[in-house]
């Protein structure tokens, strides 16, 4: 009797915890996809949240202190880890991409403050929705300057 | 020179503990106790080892060593020298040594203290010790080693231990890359060094239940032995959390202290399986139950303890945390999953012996309510891995790669969460054995009924908000049942001793450290709470770009742009622009803000340093975002008002005091024997007379 009740208890708490797991993940989930992925999908990925992973391009950079709207454009980074190692890292990934016109570009705009890592050749990780006018408008905005932090070997003109 | 000194005391460290645990474990097989005391000697001689190779190391980071390709990446000739020395922990290999430095002073007090009372336990502890120890002086020595230098070889330059050419050269860069200006906060230097001695002194209570299971003593003899470690361990990992997140709301300048971020979450998933622990273990004490599942506990801890190690330096997630990149990932997975599945296995080669001694007969017992309370929090366990893993597995399966935010969190532990604070008011007053409805409702209801006074108070005068008034009543909940439990058992006291009060409850709480102390981290837990549901429910925030004179409103305050200064500081290497705004509540004036940007010229890096004013009811935070160097528009602000954050570091400062009075040592149960013999037999003599 006891043990039938430890059971059904058991269970009720499992069978809550999977409801509130799958139901916020369906909430909440973000597609993680490259430039080149929203481009080829085009229309259908309007509307979806997405977590989008790009380098930044410098020269792009706007921001109006007045409105605290902050546009520039990110280029094509490939999502595969293997890949970019294959590439001599996520540095030169990065720096390839802003150097390589040939790669898709995205335009972000984003509202709040500028961040204070955001320069050219960092990498960009914007969580947002893209709008109907190919724009992407990103609620969330992080960034990552592989290149300061890394393991990095010094230029030799900087040294004797 | 002493580059090599020092990877050479690193390589004798590594070959001693290899020795060591080698030596214990064929010394307790063919019980041969100078075996096993010279592998206890061995450990003993780990501690020093290290210690003079961190010390070679940190001098050569005090003293521009560049040539050091370790030195280079963390530290720069502006960097004073207190940064110097912290920065031993700002990298990876750096921090790598730290860890193995910890484990080795850890695993030393062990040997050291107690070797003749836990003799059956200790050699094996050395051999689990010893082989944690190996996995990371083995990464240090073979991949990430810390003293690796530039060489200059036919023109290029290049990182190597040894020489790697007969003509290369060693090639001294002028000023190293410094310490990222974010790590540079007092938080920041702190903070990592207590979430590694939480993560390392979880090693020693997981050694001793490795020890129990191999020797096959499976009362509760490990739990006792351990239970001031887990109690430390949980102190450090809990400070190194909070901290952490005083760190974000000081530093990071987006007015919040937690983000659900992939590394957050990995020092905090130890947290909660060391916190159910904490719990059961004392289940496992007064009633012999729940064995099978506090090894579970011990053995997640340990490996969410290594797999945290793993992701907080590995860069596997992409991360505000992850400033390190490195090919050690492949080896912690695998050390991790060696460890696990070998762990497992010892378990089920002894689960038949750790039956438990008695049934759980109640629902509502004390024992059933704490089982519960590990299931609520395995369950924030299991919601925060699925969180983090999600991406892999999502990929896995579709191709497609899935992520959850914050918001996905905030979501799943909150009822969890919830269910977790309920708990805190109604399990201390359940009695083990046995409890129903009608006697913890007896217990209870005088709280409740203060708890829902309180909650109609607040709804009249501060929010309407239901969850906010859920929360707030689960809080004066706990407060009032906790508060009633110290009164209740001070005046028991009081009038059995005829004492007054308050020795009554000074002397209540002396007798039991683990239980008041614990009583007063459900406080603080509650106190936690407030300041979390202020900032998540009622946060407000604005902003926009002002001229000098003019304001800024947000709710009650106004924010005047008064002027902005820029100017460098050589010696520092940073620039700093610092605004100065007035403050007024309702047009009354409140005094000055100094938000500004540091600027760091060796890593090229803005620091946003909000300006703060902090009461119990709310916090101004005021971020300086941007400025026009001719005044002509102004300058920008983002103005957060965060109501009741500040409880949450009052709750911290009281979690604090009640885990270091949980865990000072009691009088000796020996010597208190004693001492009541003595005064009940002068009660018989006084009686006799």
């Amino acid at each position: 009797m006891q043990r039938t009740k430890f059971i059904l208890g058991g269970l009720l708490i499992l069978s809550a915890v999977v409801y509130l797991i799958a139901s916020s993940t369906q909430a909440s989930a973000e597609y993680f996809m490259t430039v080149n992925e929203v481009k080829a999908e085009g229309q259908a990925a309007v509307g979806k949240s997405l977590r989008l992973s790009g380098a930044v391009i410098g020269d792009t950079v706007q921001y109006d202190p007045n409105t605290l709207t902050l546009t520039f454009d990110i280029a094509h980074v490939t999502g595969d880890n293997k890949e970019i190692e294959a590439q001599g890292g996520l540095a030169e990934v990065l720096y390839q991409a802003v150097h390589d016109p040939s790669l898709e570009r995205i335009t972000i705009v984003y509202v709040g403050p500028k961040p204070d890592l955001l320069r050219s050749e960092a990498q960009a990780i914007v969580t947002g929705k893209l709008g109907e006018d190919g724009i992407f408008y990103a609620e969330e905005l992080l960034l990552k300057c592989p290149t300061r932090y890394e393991e990095g070997v010094p230029e030799q003109a900087s040294g004797n | 020179m002493l580059a090599e000194f020092g990877y050479g005391v690193l390589l004798v460290s590594f070959v001693v503990t290899i020795y060591s645990g080698i030596a214990a474990f064929y010394g307790v097989r063919s019980k041969s106790s100078a075996l096993v005391e010279s592998a206890r000697r061995a450990q003993l001689l780990t501690f020093p080892l290290i210690t003079i190779s961190s010390l070679t190391l940190i001098y050569l980071l005090i003293n521009n060593h560049f040539e050091v390709s370790f030195v280079y990446e963390v530290t720069s000739r502006s960097m004073p020298t207190y940064l110097k020395v912290t920065a031993w922990w700002g990298g990876q290999a750096g921090s790598l040594v730290f860890w193995s430095w910890l484990l080795a002073v850890f695993t030393s007090a062990v040997t050291l203290r107690k070797w003749d009372r836990d003799a059956e336990f200790l050699p094996w502890v050395i051999v689990v010790s010893s082989i944690t120890l190996t996995f990371f002086l083995g990464m240090i020595v073979v991949f990430e080693n810390p003293f690796t230098r530039f060489w200059l070889v036919n023109g290029n330059v290049e990182p190597s231990m040894f020489k790697p050419a007969a003509s290369a050269t060693i090639f001294t860069p002028n000023d190293g890359q410094g310490l990222n200006p974010l790590l540079r906060h007092p938080g920041m230097i702190i903070h990592p060094p207590m979430l590694y001695l939480g993560f390392v002194a979880y090693v020693i209570p997981y050694a001793f239940a490795m020890a129990a299971l191999i020797t096959g003593r499976t009362d509760d003899r490990w739990t006792r032995i351990t239970r001031r470690w887990s109690l430390w361990a949980w102190l450090f990992l809990s400070l190194g959390l909070v901290l952490g997140g005083r760190w974000a709301y000081d530093v990071l300048g987006w007015g919040g202290y937690w983000g659900w971020d992939p590394v957050e979450i990995a020092a905090f998933m130890p947290w909660l399986t060391g916190t159910a622990l904490l719990h059961s273990v004392m289940i496992q004490e007064k009633r012999g139950m729940l064995k099978h599942w506090n090894m579970i506990l011990v053995i997640l801890t340990y490996s969410l303890v290594i797999f945290g190690t793993f992701l907080t330096r590995s860069g596997v997630l992409s991360s505000v945390h992850s400033f390190a990149n490195s090919p050690i990932g492949p080896f912690f997975m695998g050390f991790v999953t060696l460890t696990l599945v070998s762990s497992i296995a010892l378990l089920i080669k002894r689960w038949p012996e750790l039956k438990s001694e008695t049934e759980m007969k109640s629902m509502l017992s004390r024992e059933a309510l704490f089982l519960l309370n590990n299931l609520l929090f395995m369950s924030i366990l299991v919601v925060c891995f699925w969180g983090v893993i999600s991406p892999l597995i999502s990929e896995l399966l579709t191709n497609q790669k899935i992520t959850v935010g914050p918001p996905y969190y905030e979501r799943a532990t909150g009822p969890l969460f919830a269910g977790l604070l309920f708990l805190m008011a109604v399990a201390p007053l359940s009695a083990w054995g046995h409890s129903t409805v009608q006697t913890l409702g007896r217990a209870l209801w005088k709280s409740a009924l203060a708890a829902v006074i309180v909650t109609v108070i607040l709804f009249v005068t501060y929010t309407q908000n239901f969850y906010a008034l859920l929360g707030f009543f689960l809080v004066a909940l706990i407060l009032f049942a906790t508060g009633h439990e110290f009164w209740r058992g001070a005046r028991a006291r009081q009038k059995a001793q005829n004492e007054n009060f308050f020795v009554a409850l000074g002397r209540l709480m002396g007798r039991n450290h683990r239980r008041y102390g614990g009583y007063i981290i459900h406080i603080s837990m509650a106190l936690m709470a407030i300041g979390i549901l202020g900032i998540e429910i009622f946060q407000t925030e604005t902003q926009g770009t002002v001229a000098a004179g003019e304001a800024l409103n947000l709710g009650d305050y106004t924010v005047e742009y008064r002027e902005l200064a820029s100017w460098d500081s050589p010696g520092e290497g940073v620039n700093y622009t610092r605004a100065v705004v007035d403050i007024y509540e309702n047009g009354v004036y409140l005094g000055q803000l100094y938000p500004r940007i540091d600027y760091y010229f060796d890593s090229q890096q803005n620091m946003t340093i909000p300006g703060q004013r902090s009461t119990l009811r709310d916090d101004l935070y005021i971020l300086l975002v941007d400025w026009q160097p001719v005044s002509s528009i102004g300058a920008t602000f983002k103005i957060y008002v965060n109501p009741l954050v500040n409880w949450l570091w009052l709750g911290s400062i009281t979690f604090l005091l009640g885990l270091i009075f949980a865990a000072w040592p009691e009088r000796d149960p020996a010597d208190e024997a004693v001492r009541r013999k003595v005064t009940r037999d002068n009660r018989q003599a006084s009686a006799a007379d």
